[in-house]
């Protein structure tokens, strides 16, 4: 029995892979459930602009790197983070120029939001794939551990390794900051307020002289924020592929309905859970146990509940589960 | 006789196909309490949407302070100095007393701490929860939190759409007296009420709305002593 080695295991192949995942997860989430609180429907186009937004973002990398700029240790996407930033909103506030505005301006009901909002995906869709192409892109550079297994190894003197990659640990931190920030927003400033207020109850918002073009255009505006950092980190992470993007879809949407759509807090808690389990039934655990079991308890099998390639099933399990026990969320959010 | 501070003088509209509101005319002067009672259906609240620009008016006018406001939005009517607290869904549930208090405040860009103490001196049950989320308080709290919201502009006339509704007989009473108060200050009150008797206990003007029409118009205590108002609004 080796209760450190399964601890370290465990963190090695679930517990760190699954915070970098769940905070990827999270800043697409909070898109999600910001755009559903505020203009009132499920943004069907979250994957496919994450993807432009991070396309962006890898063009102006190569470029960087064809002037010989880089970032030290640091991968050289994150200079290019703004550029994709930018972008990402000016495109969001066209589409919602072009195509939202007028639905929300007739008082459109919420399917057909949902409907335009397919098209805008589907537009983006084909945008990205000119402007990049639809294959695989790898554009992280820097250093790539923040410690290696073999680091780990020497250090402690233990069997087994633990690695932590700087794309997870950016990450980590990354996302940390931008949910402080948001929530610094929204609950301590003057537009901040204004949006929850937008959310809470539209037309007492609109009696308090609320203006809610204004709300709508800082709502895309951080959307688009949040949709390049989780893309970029994503990518760094993983790497970069549209249809993977547009896959994200899903298991965002699945956060943001288990948090409780429209709650922040409850998109962050979703994408974590929905992370960990889909982290945590595609593993083998036959490693942990064996180290954690007396060697005549040793499992036969892989103690893997479903293959790697299942993990959106675990996602949509999540996703059914939720909307038929408890449609609201964890945290009571608007139900769908 | 001079011009009331707010008067809606014979408004005919609807909301789009028949008339509701058929040469209605609801009026209050300055610090006066003016209360609109009437059977259900008698088109008291929306007499009280048309004076506040909710409605499009076929016919008639709405003035402020002697100013013709009838082709303004309800959103210029605030900014004028009309503070209207609607039946439901009048807070911000999610968010706490005191932001909700800072959204009323929100076209002012001056410093409106002063008019939030105000609110609290008020309601002073508000301060003691001004950081609990609004959705969590009882009736008659979220009713002290909407009009507590609506005072935030430091308005001139205020308008309640049945403040009372669902709330028990003692926080009725309770935000009655509030009413009075907020009057005393010399705000204008415009008032809905389901609970006619005890509304035009406190009125200085009642108008009884029948078909969206003006059936008796009378001080507050004329309509109460009235046998035939009596008979027909007030059970007896």
């Amino acid at each position: 029995m080796d209760p450190v080695s399964a601890f370290i295991l465990l963190s090695n192949f679930v517990v760190i892979p699954a915070l970098a995942y769940g905070s990827q997860l999270a800043l697409g989430a909070l898109g999600i459930t910001l755009i559903y609180g505020i203009l009132r429907f499920s943004h069907f186009a979250h994957g496919d602009i994450m993807a432009f937004g991070t396309a962006v973002v890898i063009l102006t990398t190569w470029a960087l790197q064809g002037f010989g700029i880089s970032f030290g240790v640091l991968p050289t996407a994150l200079l290019a983070l703004p550029v994709g930033i930018v972008a990402t909103i000016l495109y969001l506030l066209a589409a919602d120029r072009t195509v939202y505005r007028f639905y929300r301006k007739v008082r459109a009901k919420p399917m057909i939001l949902v409907m335009a909002s397919l098209g805008v995906m589907f537009v983006t869709n084909g945008l990205t794939r000119l402007l990049i192409g639809p294959g695989q892109q790898r554009f992280d550079d820097g250093t790539r551990f923040v410690f290696s297994v073999r680091d780990f190894r020497e250090w402690t003197g233990l069997s087994e390794g633990l690695a932590l990659r700087s794309s997870q640990f950016l990450t980590l931190i990354v996302a940390l900051v931008a949910m402080a920030l948001l929530f610094w927003f929204l609950n301590r400033t003057r537009g901040g307020k204004s949006m929850r207020a937008y959310s809470d109850n539209e037309d007492l918002a609109l009696l308090s002289g609320i203006n809610p073009e204004r709300v709508v255009v800082i709502t895309w505006a951080i959307a688009g924020t949040l949709m390049v950092l989780a893309g970029t980190l994503y990518g760094l992470d993983k790497s970069f592929r549209p249809f993977t993007y547009f896959q994200l879809l899903l298991p965002f949407f699945a956060a943001a309905i288990l948090g409780g759509l429209g709650n922040p807090l409850g998109a962050i808690v979703g994408a974590y859970v929905v992370a960990f389990s889909e982290m945590g039934i595609t593993y083998a655990w036959r490693r942990f146990f064996e180290h954690l079991l007396p060697e005549s308890w040793a499992p036969d099998g892989m103690l893997q509940i479903l293959p790697v390639d299942y993990k959106f099933a675990v996602t949509f399990a999540i996703l059914v589960l939720v909307l038929i026990f408890r449609p609201t969320g964890i945290f009571r959010g608007k139900s769908v | 006789m001079a011009d009331p501070f707010l008067i809606g003088e014979a408004m005919t509209g609807g909301y789009g196909g028949a008339d509701i509101l058929h040469a209605c005319t609801i009026a209050v002067n300055k610090g006066e309490i003016a209360v609109i009672v009437g059977p259900n259906g008698a088109g008291k609240s929306t007499a009280m949407k048309a004076v506040f620009g909710m409605l499009k008016l076929r016919e008639g006018h709405v003035r402020l302070a002697g100013e013709d406001i009838t082709a303004l939005t309800p959103q210029a009517r605030v900014a004028k100095g009309m503070g209207f607290v609607p039946q439901n869904n009048n807070i911000f549930p999610s968010m706490s007393v005191e932001e909700n208090l800072q959204m009323g405040a929100f076209i002012r860009t001056d410093d409106f701490s002063g008019t939030m103490e105000q609110v609290y001196d008020l309601f002073p049950i508000l301060r003691e929860k001004r950081r609990q989320a609004a959705g969590e308080l009882s009736g008659g709290q979220r009713q002290q939190v909407a009009v507590g919201r609506a005072l935030m502009t430091k308005p001139s006339v205020l308008m309640l759409d049945e403040p009372t509704a669902g709330v028990s007989p003692i926080v009725m009473d309770e935000l009655f007296d509030r009413i009075i108060e907020v009057a005393r200050t010399g705000i204008s009150i415009l008032m809905v009420e389901q609970n006619a008797r005890q509304a035009l206990e406190i009125a200085d003007k009642g108008y009884v709305l029948v078909q969206g029409q003006n059936r008796f118009t009378d001080t507050g205590q004329a309509l109460l002593a009235d046998p035939e108002v009596r008979k027909s609004f007030l059970g007896g």
